[in-house]
């Protein structure tokens, strides 16, 4: 004869599993991680020299310490750097003082005129880090800008939706060329 | 012959509390997958500038951070920008060896892949974030990322 098994009481099974819930709501975060992402040049080697590059293909932004801009020899403002930047890179007009461009052979976009402009970010030491984020989201937009018009021109999507091989010719043919300058203690250390 | 009690007005049946655990089961495992373990112990400000122009971090595993900002305890160690690696205030010379061990603690195929997130708060200088970024390049962690949080795009035509 089976002898019946008591049954578990199953009343804590809720506790225990709010104290677990709990437990979980205290030690985890979900905060999702998003940024602009760079890429940082090697260190310098002191034997090479300094690649010369042409004044008309370097676009130079400055931030001095009181968060202002001085972009190509004149005070710049944050609301029209993207603009700026934009027509630098794009030289729709192939002006003489805009960078050259080269032709280059890219696959699904053909013989396509590759800008070789520079932006060249420079800061003090002294530049806020709200105000140099804010200068490599216009910079870093200028370029998204210019990659979404090539896209919807080409391939009548935005460039966010293309797949990965166009989004290689796209990136080819719209370099993301900003440049994080060397370090200059302007005004000795603080 | 069956007979029917008839039901007592006024009082009202218990509700089933069975099922209970299952729900709390439920909420328990939706929390423990998306979301993620704390790792550090925040000893910094971390007020995170906004971009509009942001790319997610892929991989989790594959990311170390740096956090850089005010202490937030500004009566025990001051106002002035510190850098925080895991749980502890560190100067700049100690960055390359944090990217060591950061590196010893990956398997070998996803060293390359490494990022680095620089979480900074918007009021530091970018003095010492240069001083960082100077470091890392020493090392070889050139995969970087300034890590913003996510402003709403501006509306261009």
């Amino acid at each position: 004869m089976a002898r019946k098994v008591p049954e578990i009481n199953a009343g804590s099974m809720a506790d225990i599993s709010f104290l677990l819930l709990i437990f979980f709501l205290v030690t985890t975060t979900m905060d999702v991680d998003s940024g602009i992402v760079r890429r940082l040049p090697p260190p310098p080697d002191p034997t090479a020299e300094t690649p010369d590059v042409k004044e008309r293909n370097v676009f130079n932004v400055l931030v001095n310490k009181s968060d202002r801009l001085f972009v190509e020899g004149r005070w710049g403002d944050i609301s029209t750097l993207r603009t700026e930047a934009k027509e630098f890179l794009a030289n729709p007009n192939n002006r003489e003082d805009l960078p050259e461009k080269k032709f280059e052979n890219i696959p699904f976009l053909g013989e396509y005129p590759v800008s070789r402009g520079i932006i060249s970010l420079k800061n003090d030491r002294g530049t806020s880090y709200d105000m140099y984020i804010q200068v490599q989201n216009e910079l870093t937009a200028a370029v998204n800008e210019l990659r979404d018009e090539l896209s919807r021109q080409k391939f009548g999507v935005k460039f966010s939706e293309l797949n990965q091989e166009y989004t290689d010719a796209v990136q080819k043919a719209i370099p993301m060329s900003i440049s994080e300058a060397e370090p200059e203690d302007i005004g000795g250390r603080k | 012959m069956a007979r029917f009690k008839k039901e007592k007005s006024g009082d009202l049946p218990a509700i089933s509390t069975a099922s209970m655990p299952d729900i709390i089961f439920m909420l328990l495992f939706f929390f423990m997958v998306t979301t993620t373990m704390r790792e550090v112990t925040l000893k910094v400000r971390n007020k995170m500038p906004e971009a509009t122009e942001v790319q997610k971090l892929e991989k989790k595993a594959l990311v170390s951070f740096i956090y850089i900002g005010p202490p937030t305890q500004s009566r025990l160690y001051g106002t002035e920008s510190r850098i925080q690696l895991n749980d502890s205030f560190r100067t700049v010379a100690d960055i390359a060896e944090f990217i060591y061990m950061e590196r010893e603690a990956r398997n070998e195929a996803d060293r390359p892949l490494l990022t680095t997130s620089l979480k900074v708060d918007k009021e530091v200088k970018m003095g010492v974030v240069t001083d960082v970024k100077q470091e890392l390049r020493k090392v070889g962690a050139f995969k970087i990322n300034y890590s913003t949080r996510k402003k709403a795009a501006k509306t261009q035509d």
